[in-house]
């Protein structure tokens, strides 16, 4: 019966589904529960900074600077149609602070660090460190996982917001030092049109969920990771997947209800 | 003689609902190192998960210092594996951190030492296992020899009472098998401990325990001191012991008719 | 516990990260030219708001003096009344003109507004009481056809 069998598979991949969500949750919940030790030793979350921001600066910065060109060099022959090439630096501006710099930095932050983080504590329980932890008496999740948690969750803004900022200077360098656009009206039409509230701190509040949404699934997907090479290269190519589609999800909710009416 | 340091009663237990374990008993005193042996997939490393509480029996129970392990919450658990050293198979050293670090760890996490005392502490573990000169390096850069040394140093960190070895001469050459063997031994004798070691090495065991237990489907099949098992006619402790391809332990997997399989039906 | 390079490579990445929040607030946003606390509400009714939005800035000879805060549909009037926040460095008198107009032919929208002659001034929760509404095209389309009909 190919029907029933398919139907079955179905059903119980649908199960699966379901206990796994239920046992993300509850690694996510024990995450926050056993955050207390990173905060009593900072020195944790420092030295996971480090590997997951500080590492991550290069490409975000490098990233940052063309998109924001590739933005001057396109807003430029778009807007000439108009003549409103005055307006390029709100339109670089928003667009970056507003969408490309959050979602992009996070994009390149789930395939720089998040991956990473995943290969890491997969490897980990594959080399048997987390059992040996367990059996030292140290919980695993308080001491290997909450760390990287938040390392990553403050991380995320502060790439974002370097994301944008290099953008907004390398659409400065292509719109108004190549092209020769009016630099006074580049930053006043900018400042006239980024609100700070609206704008800026809306995309830091995206970057900070998806710092969250990308570090919990790269960390729990570690975790759950089967101890085996194959098991970890899988559970490494799923987070990559699975964080940069939550970012899109998550960056249309988000926006949906950010920008909504106005 | 006083009352054993782990008891292990009438365990069972099984991996949805096929059993691994039938009807254990075992008993370790202080000061004494057991080794327990058996062929791959025979139930040992099962066995060792559960006297380090890691996972329950599905009946009877092990008590150690006198505790029911399954009967403790996660802190109860915690205290008693404090008292406890484990070294796991291939070390499982962590490989973010120096050695120096790693043998400090349980020191750091555990207690409220001063870093000149732990400094010092660190020192005197790793002059034990003779590898002073390493602290400063990172576990990739030893060699698997070495590494396992540095393990036993970090299991020995915190002075346990009870020492448990998973497969502690897997993959070793043979003078770093004599030298774990020794430290073993040792160690095991300094600090007043009991050793429990998992393995399938049986001349090396043969060697420094005090008392074997052979594990085979799940139930033990003999025990005794090495005297005992080397003299013992049992014929899967004499399979075992002389590494005889067949024997009670067949050398071809259950399996339906040879020659149906070939398709030349009888 | 002792410094390590470590810790200077992390600060310096918190430091740049702050930085370009700074950067993206004061240079690339509106913060230089926000002043919350000083500021008071003033209101006014319109016909039409056209594109009219909130946080639209409220101008007057080009200045930025303020911000609309909220726009909502005065069902009593059936008009729309907008809330905007004024610099309190700024007075106006209570004979002020307040116009939607538009920065360009297909710019934002924004408030101008028009100073009259009047001594007293206007005050917080008042309301401007000469408003002119948003440049809808389609009306002026429209009137323009009429009026070259008419003209025949």
């Amino acid at each position: 019966m190919p029907i029933a069998n398919s139907l079955r598979t179905i059903g119980r991949r649908s199960v699966n589904a379901v206990w796994r969500t239920g046992y993300a949750s509850r690694f996510f919940v024990m995450t926050l529960f056993y955050s207390g030790t990173s905060f009593k030793r900072f020195r944790l979350i420092v030295k996971e900074m480090f590997s997951s921001g500080v590492m991550s600066l290069i490409i975000i910065l490098v990233a940052g600077m063309f998109v924001g060109m590739v933005l001057g060099l396109q807003g430029y022959e778009t807007l000439k149609r108009y003549g409103s090439e005055s307006a390029l630096g709100s339109l670089v501006a928003l667009s970056l602070v507003r969408e490309l710099g959050p979602v992009l930095a996070a994009l390149l932050f789930a395939s720089r660090a998040g991956s990473a983080m995943t290969a890491e504590i997969g490897l980990m329980k594959a080399t048997e460190q987390i059992a040996a932890m367990e059996m030292m008496a140290v919980n695993p999740i308080a001491r290997v996982v909450a760390p990287r948690f938040w390392a990553g969750v403050i991380s995320m803004p502060l790439l974002a917001a370097m994301f944008s900022a290099m953008g907004v200077f390398g659409g400065y360098v292509v719109g108004v030092v190549v092209i020769g656009v009016d630099e006074g009206s580049f930053w006043s039409q900018m400042q006239a049109s980024v609100d700070f509230q609206h704008d800026v701190l809306n995309g830091v509040i995206k970057s900070f969920v998806f710092g969250l949404a990308v570090t919990a699934i790269a960390l729990f997907e570690g975790y759950d990771a089967p101890p085996t090479a194959e098991g970890v290269s899988g559970a490494t190519t799923r987070t990559v997947v699975q964080s940069s589609l939550a970012i899109l999800m998550l960056d249309f909710i988000l926006t949906a209800f950010m920008f909504q009416g106005a | 003689m006083s009352a054993p340091l782990v008891e292990v009663r009438d365990v069972n237990f099984a991996y949805d609902s096929r059993p691994i374990l039938k009807g254990i008993n075992m008993s370790f005193h202080k000061g004494k190192l057991i080794a327990i042996m058996g062929g791959s997939g025979c139930g040992k490393t099962t066995l060792f998960r559960l006297i380090g509480g890691a996972i329950k029996p599905t009946r009877g129970e092990v008590r150690i210092d006198g505790q029911v392990m399954h009967e403790l919450d996660q802190q109860g658990l915690y205290d008693m594996r404090r008292k406890m050293g484990v070294l796991f198979q291939f070390g499982a050293l962590f490989t973010d951190m120096s050695v120096f670090d790693n043998v400090a760890f349980q020191m750091r996490e555990h207690t409220d030492l001063p870093e000149e005392v732990i400094r010092d502490l660190v020192m005197m573990k790793l002059h034990a296992v003779g590898l002073r000169g390493t602290h400063d390096l990172m576990p990739a850069e030893l060699s698997g020899g070495m590494a396992r040394r540095v393990a036993l140093a970090r299991t020995v960190a915190l002075d346990p009472m009870l020492i448990l070895y998973d497969e502690p001469f897997a993959g070793l050459d043979p003078i770093s098998l004599t030298v774990v063997g020794q430290l073993i031994r040792k160690l095991n004798d300094a600090l007043g401990a009991t050793s429990v070691i998992v393995t399938h090495d049986v001349q090396e065991s043969l060697k420094i325990v005090d008392y074997i237990y052979f594990v085979a489907d799940g139930v033990i099949v003999a025990e005794g001191t090495p005297d005992e098992i080397r003299a013992s006619d049992k014929p899967f402790v004499h399979q075992f012991v002389h590494g005889e391809m067949d024997g009670p332990v067949p050398f071809h997997y259950p399996g339906g008719d040879y020659r149906q399989d070939l398709g030349v039906a009888a | 516990m002792e410094r390590t390079t470590l810790d200077l490579w992390v600060g310096a990445f918190v430091v740049a990260g702050l930085a370009a929040l700074v950067v993206l607030a004061l240079k690339v946003g509106n913060l230089s030219t926000y002043n919350v606390s000083e500021s008071y509400e003033l209101q006014a009714h319109f016909t039409n708001v056209g594109g009219l939005k909130p946080t639209a800035s409220v101008r007057s000879s080009g200045v930025l003096v303020g911000r609309v805060t909220s726009i909502v549909l005065d069902t009593e009037r059936y008009e729309a009344k907008v809330t905007m926040s004024i610099d309190k460095r700024y007075q106006f008198p209570k004979d002020t003109f307040a116009n939607i107009l538009t920065s360009g032919l297909l710019g934002e929208q924004y408030i101008g507004l028009l100073p009259g002659g009047d001594d007293a001034m206007l005050k917080n929760g008042d309301e401007f009481k000469k408003t002119q509404s948003a440049v809808v095209l389609e009306d002026l389309i429209g009137k323009f056809f009429t009026t070259s009909v008419d003209a025949k």
